[in-house]
């Protein structure tokens, strides 16, 4: 059993151990093996003498070239600011139309605001800016809760329905849903705001449903249907429309309300950030900002849900 | 075999233990079921229940019919057996997993349906890396370890049917593991994710492989004890350490499925990828370098190179690996010194690793020319290949100022899969096919060419996975990095995602060529099983033309 051998092939003599047939040769450690290995160990104390290395008692062995890794992060991000230039501060001082009308601050702006948005906003109003069902399309001149630079701006800092005191808050009521409308009476107000879109709706249903809509629609999106920014009633007049335009949208809509949520960034964006998106976006947007929305037949027809056209309902 | 040997035992210890591991496992079931706090929670109490049940009845029914006799003069090999079972399923459904959420990363879209939560990217990806590590690679490790450890000591497995119950104690950890994660239930640790139960579990059926382990080498008719045998024994223990600090949790009920851990912030860090990186060091290489320790020498009928390299890159691939796991946190909130202790140690262990790479391959001296003709012994060396690209690449990827391009990429995705599907998916498939001959009482495998198509299928696939996986890595590290020159970033996140679009595509195709090629070896071992292997074609010159003839 402990016989040593000599292999036949390599000439080199066995351990002779032999375990269900296997056998060990006597062979050294590689030279190249053993060099490469001590080489990585005095690479290894080299860096430790280096750099931050051996935890001690209290504290820690920093290393003979004082390097760490906070010291270089505050340097990058001064480097940054630097990088950043003189606009990187004016950002911070000017005001929202300052920033617009001067040319080289807006370009700054719009760099910063295309970065930010890019990665913090594009999930929900799409890469574009475009938005989707439930997201508003940030690219027309269409707005819930008003599109100057100044409404852009508190919007994005306290967010919508966000749990921020100051956040902008309304709440749709769910007609159906909770019984204050009996079903008739939900089917009646979808033919009536199908009327007021200015597309055919019945007759009859669009008259019954008229004192209704005085009564229960009225406060908020205005008697004739033209919404309000103040509470970010939509305008029902137009093509643009955040939960779609078919009478089944408009049903569900009245029936069970959805009110989307929008998340306040001011704790997440710095001022200068914030202000750059806001410019950013009243730039992309066409920027006219009006406090009443424009005329329905200058609005491009941005039905976010991309249904059927109207026509075709 | 004497007529003693065959007497049945009457009413042993060991199934004892069983029945009475069974009953309490039954009460604490019937309990759990009925104060749980949660569904999920429910649903595992009658997992356990059922299992509880079935055991108590199997082994009643045993003791019945006296099947439980003690034959010291033959080995364990049943468990074996269904070893290589257990390890050709969890080896398919870990890898179809693979596949889909591969799938599901090209193409979000594909496989997502909101109402279905369970088939989520985050509920199926623990499924696919526990599947394929634990469930695949656990089997394998078990079964290859029962088989090596009684040959190389000449010893039947200590304990009865102890071994019985660590191979259906495994399986219900991995069904109470997969189950809990599609249903929501995770620690949140990666590699980690099973809750507190399931890991208590996990403990008793391991410290129960630990003693059968233990007991055949005490058991041992061979005066020193090989060295695949060390490499076992390092896994079991050190897996045993890092699993149950690592879990160390508190339930918030002892009827929830949630517990929270008794460690926090970097602490909890630091300990989760001093277990994770030690996961990989101790499972997914000590380990399965103990099934190259047996099977390359075996199958190339060389001796083992140099027993001194087998000493000294044994101790020091222990000793070392241990301390690396800080560089998984580099360029975190981890102290700076602890990483450079993490990255430095890794560098360390380079050669220690490659150690046991030079242990296999020069073993081969002599028989290379076997290289050709034997796609098992091929399969075994090219794992060995990989084995030392794996353990090159993770020793670069250490050190800080590469990791700070690599870190969070697909870099590490490509670099874990070289390691996993490259060494220890070849060695393992290596390995099984060696054992079902010997297992079964066969000649050989049924198809020789079956196996080089494997091989061939999986190597491409494995080439394709790796080298796209390189290539978005790297493209997605210099894309986060880049900044505009008014000092912007230049990409949004999601751009550098549908950037990797093709590369995502190509990853599908390789692991669905890896997938294709275990589907091969599974007919293969079963047609082998089957008996359907042909004679070996006998050489003379008459036999052959006549029975063509005879067949047209």
């Amino acid at each position: 059993m402990s016989e040593r051998e000599r292999d036949d092939h390599s000439g080199v003599e066995t351990t002779g151990h032999e375990w269900d047939g296997i056998k060990e040769l006597d062979n050294p450690l590689p030279r190249w093996w053993l060099i490469v290995w001590y080489a990585c160990i005095a690479f290894a104390i080299v860096y430790w003498v280096l750099f931050p290395a051996w935890p001690t008692l209290n504290g820690y062995t920093p290393g003979i070239l004082g390097q760490s890794d906070r010291v270089n992060v505050a340097n990058d991000m001064k480097a940054l600011e630097a990088q950043r230039g003189a606009e990187g501060v004016m950002l911070e001082k000017a005001s929202l139309e300052q920033i617009e009308k001067t040319p080289n601050l807006q370009a700054f702006a719009m760099a910063e605001g295309q970065a930010i948005f890019g990665n913090n906003c594009a999930p929900c109003h799409g890469a574009g800016g475009t938005g989707g069902k439930g997201y508003a399309n940030l690219r027309d001149d269409v707005w819930l809760w008003g599109g100057q630079l100044a409404d852009i701006e508190q919007t994005l800092k306290y967010g919508i329905r966000s749990g921020h005191p100051l956040a902008r808050m309304s709440m749709m009521p769910s007609f159906g849903r909770d019984g204050l409308l009996k079903p008739q009476e939900v089917n009646d107000l979808t033919e009536y705001v199908v009327f007021l879109s200015h597309r055919a709706a019945n007759s009859a249903a669009v008259a019954r449903a008229a004192p209704i809509f005085a009564a229960q629609c009225a406060a908020c999106h205005g008697p004739e249907g033209k919404g309000n920014q103040a509470v970010g009633a939509p305008n029902l007049t137009d093509s643009d429309w955040l939960y779609g335009s078919d009478r089944k949208s408009i049903h569900d809509q009245i029936w069970a309300a959805k009110g989307g949520v929008m998340p306040a960034w001011i704790d997440r964006l710095t001022p200068a950030q914030i202000k750059a998106v806001a410019v950013y976006v009243h730039v992309n947007s066409g920027g006219s900002g009006q406090a009443t929305p424009v005329a329905e037949a200058a609005a491009p027809a941005t039905d976010n849900t991309a249904a059927a056209t109207p026509a075709a309902q | 075999m004497t007529a003693t040997a065959l007497k049945p035992r009457g009413a042993p210890g060991d199934v004892l233990a069983v029945i009475a591991l069974s009953a309490v496992g039954l009460v604490w079931s019937l309990c759990a079921a009925a104060f749980a706090d949660d569904g999920p929670f429910r649903i595992h109490a009658y997992v356990i229940m059922a299992a509880s049940i079935a055991s108590l009845v199997a082994c009643v029914a045993g003791l019945a019919d006296g099947r439980f006799v003690n034959r010291p003069d033959r080995y364990a090999d049943d468990v074996i057996r269904a070893g290589v079972f257990a390890s050709l399923f969890w080896g398919v459904v870990g890898m179809l997993v693979g596949v889909i959420i591969a799938c599901q990363l090209a193409w979000p879209d594909l496989f997502y349906f909101p109402s279905a939560g369970w088939l989520n990217f985050g509920r199926l990806r623990p499924v696919h890396t526990s599947g394929v590590v634990f469930a695949f690679g656990g089997n394998v490790l078990l079964a290859t370890s029962f088989y090596v450890v009684q040959r190389t000591c000449r010893a039947r497995l200590f304990g009865g049917i102890a071994p019985w119950f660590v191979f259906w104690g495994y399986q219900l950890f991995i069904v109470l593991a997969a189950s809990g994660y599609v249903m929501g239930i995770t620690q949140g640790k990666e590699y980690a994710e099973p809750e507190w139960y399931t890991d208590i579990w996990l403990t008793i059926v391991w410290v129960i492989y630990l003693l059968v382990f233990l007991g055949t080498i005490w058991k041992r008719k061979e005066p020193h004890i090989y060295v695949a045998n060390w490499f076992y024994l390092a896994f079991i223990v050190t897996i045993a350490v890092l699993h149950i600090t690592n879990n160390l949790a508190v339930p918030i009920s002892p009827f929830s499925s949630k517990s929270y851990d008794i460690f926090a912030g970097v602490q909890d860090a630091l300990t989760q990828w001093w277990y994770g990186h030690n996961a990989v060091g101790f499972f997914l290489t000590a380990a399965f370098l103990a099934i190259m320790y047996y099977f390359i020498p075996k199958r190339a009928e060389r001796p083992i190179y140099s027993y001194r390299l087998s000493i000294v890159h044994f101790w020091a691939l222990i000793f070392i690996y241990i301390w690396a796991g800080p560089h998984h946190l580099h360029y975190t909130a981890l102290p700076q010194w602890a990483q450079t202790l993490g990255m430095t140690f890794s560098v360390m262990l380079w050669m220690p690793s490659w150690g046991g790479m030079i242990n296999g391959l020069m073993t081969l001296s002599g028989a290379w020319d076997k290289l050709r003709t034997d796609p098992v012994l091929r399969m075994l060396v090219a794992a060995v290949a990989f084995y030392g690209m794996a353990t090159f690449e993770g020793p670069v990827m250490s050190i800080r100022e590469v990791n700070a391009l690599s870190h969070y990429t697909d870099w590490t995705i490509g670099h874990v899969h070289s390691g996993a599907l490259g060494w220890v998916g070849f060695i393992s498939f290596g390995a099984i096919y060696c054992m079902v001959p010997w297992l079964w009482k066969k000649q050989r495998m049924y198809s020789n060419a079956l196996i080089e198509w494997h091989f061939w299928i999986s190597t491409i696939g494995i080439l394709l996975y790796i080298t796209s996986m390189w290539v978005s890595g790297i493209m997605e590290g210099l894309m986060w990095r880049e900044y505009t020159p008014q000092g912007f970033l230049a990409h949004t996140f999601v751009e550098t995602v549908a950037a990797k679009h093709v590369e995502y595509v190509v990853r599908m195709a390789g692991g669905l060529m890896y997938l294709s090629g275990v589907l091969l070896m599974i007919y293969n071992v079963w047609r082998t099983i089957r008996g359907d292997a042909p004679e070996e074609v006998a050489t003379s010159d008459l036999a052959y033309p006549a029975n063509a003839v005879a067949a047209e």
